[in-house]
C-alpha cells in the first residue's frame, strides 16, 4: 500500500516539536544554511568554476522542482529569468495567500513550522542577491504572520537575518506583509500590486514578468510557501538527490489537501505521481474511502479552478496503450494536465452521490463572482451571470437552455482577460456543465414545468 | 466621530512604515492597524493614513472598498466569520449558519455582516479560511474554530461573552 513521504510536513505533528528556534535547530534546522554560508567557490555541473549562489540555483534546476502554488512552472526556469544585470535591486516574495478553495497546506508550514519556511527564504535570497524579501500572508491568518513575526525576530536575534547574516557579509531583511481577504491576492501580479499599497489589480503579461518588472518595477521571484521549504531541502540533500523522489518532471514530494465526503480528510505529503486519486480517495493511509453506502460522483482535483472529473472517465495518457481509468491516474502536474485538468494548488475536493452538482456548482460561481477584480468585462459580468444563473438553477427558477447559456458565458471569458483568474472561473462551469448535463437540463424543465403547471392553474 | 491614535499605535505604525522603501506599501498593515484599534475605517481615519503615507485620501479609500476584510461601520463586539465555501458547504456550514441565525436573531438570507440587536456579536459569511479538511470552520474574532458543529458554535460564543 503507498505511504506518506514526509520531507516538508517530517515533524508538524509531532506533539512535542514547536515554532520555536531552538526546537528547529534540533531538528536539523539552519544547518543548510550555515553550511551554504560558508562555501567556496566551486566547480559547477558544466566544468567551470561558480560562486556558491550559482550552485544553488543549479541544484534547484537539477531538482527539477516546479512551483506548489498552482501552475507547476519550473522554480529554476523562474530564478533564470530574474534579470540580474539590471542594476535595480532583487525582492524575493513568499506567496503566503493560501486561499484557493480546499487548499489548506501553507497554513500546517507556517503555524507549525515557520523557521523551515524561514530557512527555505533565507536560502532562496541569497541565491539570487534577494537582500529585501516579504511574506505576504492572507489576513486571515492573525495568528500565523504573529508566529512569523516572532520567528524573524528569533532568527535575526541568532544573526540568521540582519546587516550580516552568520557573518558572511550576506545581508537580508524579511518582513511579514498582511492581506486583508481579497483572493485574487494569490495571483502574482496582483499580489505584488496589493504589497504597493493598491488594489490587487493583476498587471498584463507582457510585459509585467515579476522576473523582469515586479515590485516597484524591480525584478521580483515571487513563490509559493511549499515551494520554497522545497528549496531548503534541496540545498540541504542536493538537487540529484530530491529528484530522485517523485517520478520523471514529476520530483520531489507534493502536499495534497483533502477534503469533502472523505472519511478522513486532511493533508498528506505524498512523492510526486507515486500514489493514485484512487489511493489517495480510498486507502486507508489516506482518505480511507467515503462514507458507507455511498457511491463516488466527481473528484475536483487541484483547488476549485480545475476541471472536474466524473466518476467513471478514462483518459487517454501519453505512451500509454490502455486508457487509464480516473482512478489510476498518478496525482502528478502531467498526468493531470493530459487528463484534462490539472492538479493545481494540490488540493483533492472529493463529491459522492450525495451531492447536487448544481448547487455545487453555484457555491462555486458566488466564490468567483464575489472575487473578480473587475478590471476586465468579460471576468466581472461574466462571473455575475454565471453565479446568477446558477443560483436561479439551484433556487427552483431555472430553464432547459441555462445549461447552453452557461457554457456560452464561460467560452468568452477563457483566454479574453488580464490573468488566469478567467479561466479560474470558467473552467469549473464548463467542466461540471459539459459532464453532468443531464442534471442540468432535467432540473431546467421540471423548473420549466413547474412554472407552466403555476400559470395554468 | 473624531480620531483617537494613541502615541504607542503610532509609534507602530512608524516602525510598520520603515519596513518599506516606498511608504504607500505600509497601507494595508496600517489600517490593519488601525481597524484593530478603532473598530472599523472611518472617514477620518483614511484620512490620517492618506497624510501619514503621503497620499490622496482617495488612494486610501479604494483600498477599504476594495480589500473585504475592512470594514466602514463599526460590527458588534465579536466579529464571528463563517465559511461558506464548498468543502464546507458539503460539510454542514449553511446549517451552522442558520443555527447561528436564529440563537442571533439575525436574518439567515443575508450573508453580509449583521450585528445583533445588543451589538454583542457580528456575523458574515466569508470565502474559503483555508481550513477545508477541518470543515466547517469559522473565526470569531481572530481565533480560528475547526470542526463547528452547532453545540460547538454555542460553547464558543458562552466562551466570548
Ligand atoms: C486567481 C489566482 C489565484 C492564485 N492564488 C494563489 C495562492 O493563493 N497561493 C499561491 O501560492 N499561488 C497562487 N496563485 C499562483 C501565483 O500566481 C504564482 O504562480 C505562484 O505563487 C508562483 O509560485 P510557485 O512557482 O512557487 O508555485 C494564484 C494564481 C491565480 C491566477
Ligand atoms: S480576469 Fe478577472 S480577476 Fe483577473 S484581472 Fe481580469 S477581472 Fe481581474
Ligand atoms: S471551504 Fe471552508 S475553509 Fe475551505
Amino acid at each position: 500500500m503507498p505511504q506518506e513521504h514526509r520531507l516538508i510536513l517530517k515533524h508538524v505533528d509531532d506533539p512535542n516539536y514547536g515554532p520555536d528556534l531552538a526546537t528547529y535547530r534540533k531538528h536539523g534546522g539552519y544547518r543548510a544554511l550555515t553550511k551554504a554560508l560558508k562555501m567556496k567557490r566551486k566547480r559547477g555541473a558544466k566544468g567551470a568554476l561558480i560562486t556558491p549562489q550559482e550552485w544553488l540555483r543549479e541544484e534547484v534546476s537539477r531538482s527539477q522542482l516546479r512551483g506548489r502554488g498552482g501552475a507547476g512552472f519550473s522554480c529554476g526556469l523562474k530564478w533564470s529569468f530574474v534579470d540580474r544585470k539590471s542594476g535595480k535591486p532583487i525582492y524575493l516574495i513568499c506567496n503566503a495567500d493560501e486561499s484557493e478553495p480546499g487548499t489548506f497546506k501553507d497554513r500546517q508550514i507556517i503555524y507549525k513550522d515557520p523557521h523551515q519556511l524561514l530557512e527555505g527564504i533565507i536560502l532562496s535570497s541569497w541565491a539570487n542577491d534577494v537582500e529585501l524579501a516579504y511574506i505576504y500572508i492572507r489576513g486571515e491568518f492573525v495568528e500565523g504572520a504573529r508566529i512569523l513575526e516572532r520567528a524573524i525576530a528569533e532568527a535575526r536575534r541568532q544573526g540568521y537575518l540582519g546587516k550580516n547574516v552568520l557573518d558572511s557579509g550576506y545581508k537580508l531583511e524579511v518582513h511579514v506583509h498582511r492581506g486583508a481577504g481579497a483572493y485574487i491576492c494569490g495571483e502574482e501580479t496582483g499580489l505584488i500590486e496589493s504589497l504597493e499599497g493598491k488594489r490587487a489589480y493583476p498587471r498584463i503579461k507582457p510585459p509585467y514578468f515579476p522576473a523582469v518588472l515586479g515590485l516597484y518595477q524591480c525584478p521580483t521571484i515571487v513563490n509559493n510557501v511549499e515551494t520554497l521549504c522545497a528549496v531548503k531541502h534541496i540545498a540541504d540533500n542536493g538537487g540529484d538527490a530530491y529528484a530522485k523522489l517523485g517520478t520523471p518532471n514529476n520530483t520531489g514530494t507534493r502536499i495534497v489537501c483533502l477534503s469533502g465526503h472523505v472519511q478522513r480528510p486532511g493533508y498528506f505529503e505524498v512523492e510526486v505521481g507515486k500514489v493514485t486519486i484512487g489511493e489517495l480517495i480510498f486507502d486507508a493511509n489516506f482518505g480511507g474511502g467515503l462514507r458507507p453506502g455511498r457511491r463516488l460522483k466527481a473528484v475536483i482535483p487541484g483547488g476549485s479552478s480545475a476541471k472536474v472529473f466524473r466518476a467513471g472517465e478514462t483518459f487517454q495518457l501519453k505512451g500509454q496503450k490502455k486508457k487509464v481509468k480516473l482512478l489510476d491516474l498518478p496525482y502528478d502536474f502531467d498526468s493531470l494536465l493530459q487528463a484534462g485538468s490539472m492538479s493545481g494548488s494540490g488540493a483533492i475536493i472529493v463529491l459522492d452521490d450525495t451531492a447536487d452538482m448544481i448547487a455545487a456548482l453555484a457555491n462555486i460561481a458566488d466564490f468567483y463572482a464575489h472575487e473578480s477584480c473587475g478590471q476586465c468585462t468579460p471576468c466581472r459580468e461574466g462571473s455575475l451571470w454565471m453565479s446568477k444563473a446558477l443560483r436561479r438553477l439551484a433556487g427552483g427558477q431555472g430553464r432547459r437552455q441555462d445549461a447552453e447559456q452557461l457554457l456560452h458565458i464561460a467560452r468568452n471569458i477563457q483566454g479574453r482577460t488580464i490573468c488566469a483568474f478567467g479561466e479560474a472561473c470558467a473552467w469549473p462551469v464548463m467542466s461540471v456543465v459539459e459532464k453532468f448535463r443531464e442534471e442540468f437540463e432535467t432540473r431546467g424543465e421540471e423548473h420549466e414545468r413547474a412554472a407552466t403547471e403555476a400559470k395554468t392553474n | 466621530m473624531s480620531l483617537n491614535i494613541p502615541k504607542k499605535l503610532e509609534t507602530a505604525v512608524n516602525r510598520t512604515i520603515r519596513n518599506y522603501p516606498q511608504k504607500r506599501s505600509a497601507s494595508l498593515m496600517v489600517l490593519h492597524a488601525i481597524q484593530e484599534h478603532e473598530g472599523y475605517i472611518s472617514p477620518e481615519a483614511v484620512e490620517w493614513v492618506a497624510r501619514k503615507l503621503e497620499l490622496e485620501p482617495i488612494n486610501v479609500h479604494e483600498l477599504v472598498t476594495f480589500y473585504p476584510m475592512f470594514r466602514q461601520q463599526a460590527a458588534g463586539r465579536r466579529v464571528i466569520k463563517i465559511c461558506r465555501t464548498l468543502s464546507c458547504a458539503l460539510a454542514g456550514a449553511d446549517g451552522l449558519r442558520r443555527h447561528l441565525c436564529g440563537k442571533l436573531g439575525l436574518d439567515e438570507r443575508d450573508h453580509r455582516l449583521q450585528i445583533t440587536e445588543d451589538g454583542r456579536f457580528s456575523l458574515e459569511s466569508v470565502e474559503c479560511l483555508a481550513g477545508c479538511g477541518v470543515a466547517p470552520v469559522m473565526m470569531c474574532g481572530d481565533d480560528f474554530h475547526e470542526g463547528v458543529t452547532p453545540e460547538k458554535a454555542d460553547e464558543i460564543l458562552k466562551e466570548k461573552e
